[in-house]
C-alpha cells in the first residue's frame, strides 16, 4: 500500500476538530511546552488585557496560548502548549 | 434648553475637546496612564541589567545600567497613542536617544541592517524598520514625569517610539537586534499591524 493512500486533506478531520473546539475549554488539561507540567486551562494566568488573550503557565510563565480577535479573523498560537486533554462532556 | 440646569452642568463639566489635528482617528484622550502588559512585571536587579545591540553576524555592543545612565540624556515630550484607543498628550520622558546607541554600535563594528527587533525581559518582542528608530524618533527611556520609570510602565527602561502605536514602545527592553529581514514581534505575529501608524489607523493586519 502506498503512503499517499492514507493521506486525506484537513476537511476529513472536520468532525474531530468540531468536537474539540466546541467544548468548554476551561477544564481542558494543557501541558506546558516550557516545563512539561499540565494545568487546567482555567488556572492559567491571563495577561494581555484588551489587546488579546495571553495565557501563561502558572509554574514557569511560558506563554502557552495566545488569541487575538481582529476584523479579519481570530489568530491563535498554541505553540507553547505541547498537549491538550479535552475531557469528555458529561452525559 | 439653556434654562435646564442638568444640561448646563453637563456642558460645563465636559472636558475640553482635544485640539484639532492632535488626536489620531479612532482615539480618545485620557489623563490616566493605563497599564497594559503581556506578562508579569519583571524586576531585574540593576547590577545585572544590561542593554545590547547585536547584528545578525553576532557582533554586539553592551551597556551596563551605569554605562547607559552616563550617556548624554534627552527629555522628550510626546503624545502617545495605544492601539486600545487611548491617547495621552504631553508625556514627559528622560532617556538616551537610540541614535546615540546606534552610533556607538556602528563604531564598535556592529553592522547596520534595515530592520530592528526590540527584545525585552519576559520574552516580549516588537519589530520596527531601522528608519523609525533613527533621526531623533526613538529613545531608551528610564525616566517618566521626573521620576525613575516605574516597573509597571516598563522600568527600569523601555523603548519610546511615540509616532507608532504604543505596543511598539517595548517595556522592560534589554536590547535591539539589527536584522537584514523583517521579523514580526509578539503582537505582530498575532494579527496586529506590522507597522502600526496611528495616523493611518494601522491597528490590524489588512488595515491600509
Ligand atoms: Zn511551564
Amino acid at each position: 500500500m502506498r503512503v499517499e493512500e492514507m493521506r486525506l486533506d484537513g476537511n476529513a478531520a472536520a468532525g474531530a476538530l468540531r468536537e474539540i473546539f466546541a467544548h468548554d475549554m476551561t477544564t481542558a488539561l494543557v501541558t506546558c511546552a516550557g516545563c512539561a507540567r499540565a494545568s487546567p486551562m482555567g488556572v492559567l494566568m491571563n495577561y494581555g488585557g484588551p489587546m488579546g488573550v495571553i495565557l501563561r503557565c502558572p509554574h514557569c510563565d511560558t506563554v502557552m496560548l495566545r488569541i487575538v480577535s481582529t476584523p479579519g479573523g481570530r489568530y491563535m498560537d498554541a505553540s507553547g502548549s505541547s498537549v491538550m486533554l479535552i475531557p469528555e462532556r458529561p452525559t | 434648553m439653556a434654562g435646564n440646569p442638568f444640561i448646563a452642568r453637563g456642558f460645563h463639566s465636559r472636558r475640553p475637546a482635544a485640539p484639532p489635528g492632535r488626536l489620531p482617528p479612532g482615539q480618545y484622550e485620557t489623563r490616566d496612564f493605563p497599564v497594559l502588559s503581556a506578562g508579569p512585571t519583571p524586576r531585574p536587579p540593576l547590577a545585572a541589567w544590561d542593554f545590547t545591540i547585536r547584528d545578525s553576524e553576532g557582533h554586539s555592543v553592551r551597556w551596563s545600567w551605569d554605562d547607559l545612565r552616563a550617556l548624554p540624556r534627552e527629555t522628550p515630550t510626546a503624545d502617545i497613542h495605544c492601539v486600545t484607543k487611548w491617547s495621552k498628550f504631553d508625556t514627559k520622558w528622560e532617556g538616551v536617544s537610540v541614535d546615540t546607541l546606534l552610533a556607538a554600535a556602528r563604531s564598535a563594528g556592529v553592522a547596520s541592517n534595515p530592520f530592528v527587533l526590540a527584545v525585552s525581559d519576559g520574552g516580549y518582542t516588537t519589530n520596527l524598520p531601522l528608519a523609525d528608530v533613527t533621526d531623533g524618533k526613538a529613545w531608551i527611556a528610564f525616566g517618566y514625569g521626573g521620576e525613575p520609570l516605574a516597573p509597571e510602565h516598563g522600568g527600569p527602561a523601555r523603548l519610546l517610539v511615540p509616532h507608532l502605536y504604543f505596543w511598539k514602545s517595548a517595556k522592560w527592553i534589554r536590547g535591539l537586534r539589527l536584522l537584514p529581514d523583517d521579523q514580526p514581534g509578539f503582537w505582530e505575529q498575532l494579527g496586529y499591524h506590522n507597522y502600526g501608524d496611528p495616523w493611518r489607523e494601522q491597528r490590524y493586519q489588512g488595515d491600509p
